[in-house]
C-alpha cells in the first residue's frame, strides 16, 4: 500500500477462538460499508471463519475467548511464541467474560449438570492475560467493529492505539437518553469504559459492563448511589459479576 | 423590540405553519421517571400538537444544536504527494421552539465566548445565524436558581419570546424575520390590561423561586478557597462521568482528534464536546495528567462556571438551570457546593478573636 509517500505493509493477521461464541470474530466481517477497505489493510493468514487456508507466519494474533482447558493453554502458548502482537479480543479474552460465571460452582457439579455421565476435562475459566502476556486489549461483547477498524488503521499506519478513558454515561448523554437510574434500574454506565456509543442503554437496557472498568472508577461512590436510591445490592452484585470485568472492585462493601 | 399580543389559538396556527415548513425542534416528553415525573428533551416537531407547551425543563439543554456533541471540523483528501483540506461551515436553517429564558441566556454567553473573542468560531456562527429561536417563559422548578444568576428574564438572543398571560401570549419580537412572519397572523398591539398582565406574570415568576444561591463575590471566594477541603469532599463523590458538562447549556470545552479513513485515502479532524470532570481532560502527550484527582477536576469546573475565563471577561457562565444538579447521580449540585464553600469561609468567623473590650 502506498500512501502519501509512505509505504505500509498489510497487517499479517490471524484470528483464533478459545472458550467463546466466536461472535467477536464474526464482527470482523460486519460493517459492510467499509468492509472491502478494511480487508485491504489485512493479510489474513489464519482465520477459520473467513478462509480454509491456514498459515502460521502471522504477526498479529487476535484471541477470542477465555481459557478453560489444558489443551487451550498449550495452543495459546504456541500462538504467543509466534505473534509479535497478541490481542485479547472481546470481553471473554479480556476479563473471562460470561464464561467466568462457572467459577462460582464446583467443577464436578457443573459437569454432572451439563454433561451428565460424560468424561469432560475442564478447568476454572481464566482470562488470556492470566496465561500469557497480552499486548493489546479490545474489550466488548461483542467488540465494536468501528473501534476494531480504527485500531487496525492505527496499527497499519504506526499511530498510537488507545481506548476511550471516559465511561458510558458520557456517550449516553450525547444520545439524549433518559438515565436508567431515573427509571429505577441499576446501570453500570458510570463505571464502564465507553466506546460502544451507549448502544445498550440507548435501547433502554442497563449497561452490564462488557467493556470493563473505565479509568479510575469511583466504586465507593457508585455503591453509595445504589444504596441511596434503595436499589437491590444483590442486583448490583449480579451485574458487576456478569462479565467478571470488575475483579478487584467487586468486593467493595456492597 | 416590538411587542404584540396573540391569542393562544392563533399562536397555535402560527406555530403549525412554522413547524410544518421548517426543520424544527421543541420540547417533547420522552419518559416518565420512577418518581412519576415527566422527562423532556428537545426533539423534532412538525406541528404544535407535538410540542409539550406545558413542559417543565428538558433534561439536556439546547446546546447541541449549536455545538454538536461530535462535529467534523475538516476533511483531508490525499492524492499522490499532495493533500487537500476541505472545510464547510454547515448550518441548515432550523426552528427551536420552547427555550426558557435561562436557555437563551446560555446562548448569549456562548455568543460572548465563541463569537466575540480573538478567534470567532465560524462553525458556531453558521448554526447560530441559521436558527430561529422562540422562547417561552415558565414558572421555576423548585431547584431552578436562575434568578440568583440574574438569568430568569431575557431581552436579547431570541427571535420571538412568549410570555403566558392567560388566554394570550405577550410577544416580544426581536427580529424582522419574526415580525414579517407574524404579519400573516392575527395579532394586536398590547393594551394597558395586557401590560398589567405581563407585569403580574413576571412578578409571579420572580416570586416563585424556592432556591437561592448567594453568588455575590463568588469569583474572589473561589480564589481564596483554592485549597479548601470542600473540593476533596465533593470530589470524593464524583463519578468522573462527564454528565454535568454534557447536559449543561454553556459548557463548551472540547477535544479534537484526527483519524485516517479506513481506505487511507483521506482523514477527518473531529471535535467532540468533552468534560473537565473526565479523567483524561488534562492529560497531555507522554501521559502526564495535570489534574489527576477528582476534587481538582471538580474544582476547575466550578472555576470555569462561576469565576469565568479570560475569553468571557471573567464572567460567570452558569445560568442557574440546575440541569447538572438534576442529572448528577452522585448528588453534586451548584447550590450545595457553593453554599459549602461559603460555610467554609464563614466558619473562619468563629476563630477570629473578639473585639477588645472598651477601656
Amino acid at each position: 500500500m502506498k500512501h502519501w509517500g509512505f509505504t505500509f505493509e498489510k497487517l499479517k493477521i490471524a484470528s483464533f477462538d478459545f472458550t467463546c461464541c466466536e461472535g467477536c470474530q464474526l464482527q470482523l466481517a460486519n460493517r459492510e460499508s467499509t468492509l472491502i477497505d478494511f480487508l485491504e489493510l489485512l493479510d489474513i493468514r489464519n482465520f477459520r471463519e473467513l478462509s480454509s487456508e491456514q498459515h502460521n507466519d502471522y504477526d498479529i494474533a487476535l484471541i477470542e475467548g477465555s481459557i478453560s482447558r489444558q489443551d487451550e493453554v498449550e495452543r495459546l502458548q504456541a500462538i504467543r511464541r509466534q505473534a509479535k502482537t497478541l490481542v485479547a479480543f472481546g470481553s471473554c479474552a479480556c476479563f473471562g467474560g460470561v464464561n467466568s460465571l462457572k467459577n462460582k460452582f464446583p467443577l464436578k457439579e457443573l459437569v454432572a449438570e451439563v454433561y451428565p455421565g460424560m468424561q469432560i476435562e475442564t478447568m476454572p475459566v481464566r482470562k488470556i492475560s492470566d496465561v500469557v502476556k497480552v499486548d493489546l486489549s479490545i474489550p466488548g461483547c461483542p467488540v465494536n467493529k468501528e473501534e476494531v477498524e480504527r485500531i487496525m488503521v492505527n496499527l497499519a499506519t504506526g499511530s498510537l492505539v488507545t481506548l476511550p478513558k471516559h465511561p458510558v454515561c458520557f456517550e449516553c448523554k450525547a444520545q439524549l437518553n433518559t438515565c436508567l437510574f431515573e427509571l429505577g434500574e441499576i446501570c453500570l454506565g458510570p463505571i464502564t469504559r465507553g466506546g460502544c456509543n451507549a448502544v445498550c442503554t440507548t435501547g433502554k437496557t442497563p449497561c452490564l459492563g462488557c467493556r470493563g472498568p473505565s479509568e479510575e472508577i469511583n466504586m465507593p461512590a457508585f455503591v453509595e448511589l445504589v444504596k441511596a436510591r434503595e436499589l437491590s445490592l444483590d442486583d448490583l452484585q449480579e451485574k458487576i459479576a456478569f462479565y467478571n470485568a470488575f475483579e478487584g472492585f467487586s468486593n467493595h462493601e456492597a | 423590540m416590538i411587542y404584540k399580543v396573540i391569542a393562544k389559538s392563533e399562536f397555535k396556527r402560527f406555530t403549525d405553519a412554522l413547524l410544518r415548513d421548517n426543520t424544527s425542534f421543541g420540547p417533547r416528553q420522552v419518559d416518565t421517571d420512577s418518581q412519576g415525573k415527566a422527562v423532556y428533551q428537545f426533539l423534532p416537531v412538525t406541528s404544535s400538537d407535538d410540542v409539550a407547551f406545558d413542559y417543565t425543563a428538558t433534561a439536556s439543554s439546547a446546546k447541541h444544536f449549536f455545538l454538536p456533541f461530535r462535529e467534523e471540523l475538516s476533511r483531508f483528501v490525499f492524492q499522490d504527494q499532495e493533500w487537500d483540506q476541505q472545510i464547510s461551515y454547515e448550518g441548515k436553517p432550523i426552528v427551536l421552539i420552547g427555550l426558557r429564558a435561562c436557555d437563551i441566556s446560555a446562548l448569549n454567553i456562548l455568543d460572548d465566548v465563541l463569537l466575540k473573542g480573538h478567534f470567532p468560531s465560524p462553525y458556531y456562527l453558521a448554526k447560530r445565524k441559521n436558527t430561529f429561536v422562540i422562547g417561552m417563559d415558565h414558572l421555576p422548578l423548585p431547584d431552578c436558581f436562575c434568578k440568583s444568576m440574574s438569568h430568569h428574564t431575557i431581552s436579547t438572543g431570541f427571535n420571538l419570546f412568549c410570555s403566558d398571560i392567560g388566554e394570550d401570549y405577550y410577544l416580544s419580537i426581536n427580529s424582522s424575520k419574526a415580525f414579517n412572519f407574524l404579519k400573516e397572523f392575527n395579532t394586536r398591539d398590547p393594551l394597558d390590561d395586557d401590560n398589567c398582565r405581563l407585569v403580574e406574570r413576571r412578578k409571579i415568576i420572580s416570586d416563585s423561586f424556592l432556591s437561592e444561591v448567594d453568588v455575590t463575590a463568588l469569583p474572589s471566594i473561589l480564589d481564596i478557597e483554592f485549597d479548601s477541603p470542600v473540593w476533596e469532599k465533593w470530589g470524593n463523590k464524583c463519578l468522573n462521568c462527564g454528565t454535568c458538562a454534557m447536559v449543561c447549556p454553556t459548557c463548551y470545552c472540547y477535544s479534537v482528534e484526527e483519524s485516517f479513513d479506513t481506505n487511507l485515502k483521506g482523514a477527518t479532524r473531529q471535535k467532540q464536546l468533552y468534560s473537565c470532570n473526565l479523567v483524561d481532560f488534562a492529560e497531555v502527550a507522554g501521559g502526564h495528567n495535570f489534574r489527576p484527582k477528582n476534587g481538582d477536576r471538580l474544582k476547575y469546573r466550578y472555576y470555569h462556571q462561576h469565576r469565568g475565563f479570560a475569553e468571557n471577561a471573567n464572567q460567570q457562565i452558569c445560568v442557574g438551570c440546575n440541569r447538572c444538579g438534576r442529572a448528577c447521580l452522585a448528588g453534586i449540585n451548584p447550590k450545595d457546593v457553593i453554599n459549602d464553600l461559603r460555610m467554609e469561609k464563614e466558619s473562619c468567623l468563629t476563630n477570629i478573636s473578639s473585639s477588645p473590650d472598651r477601656i
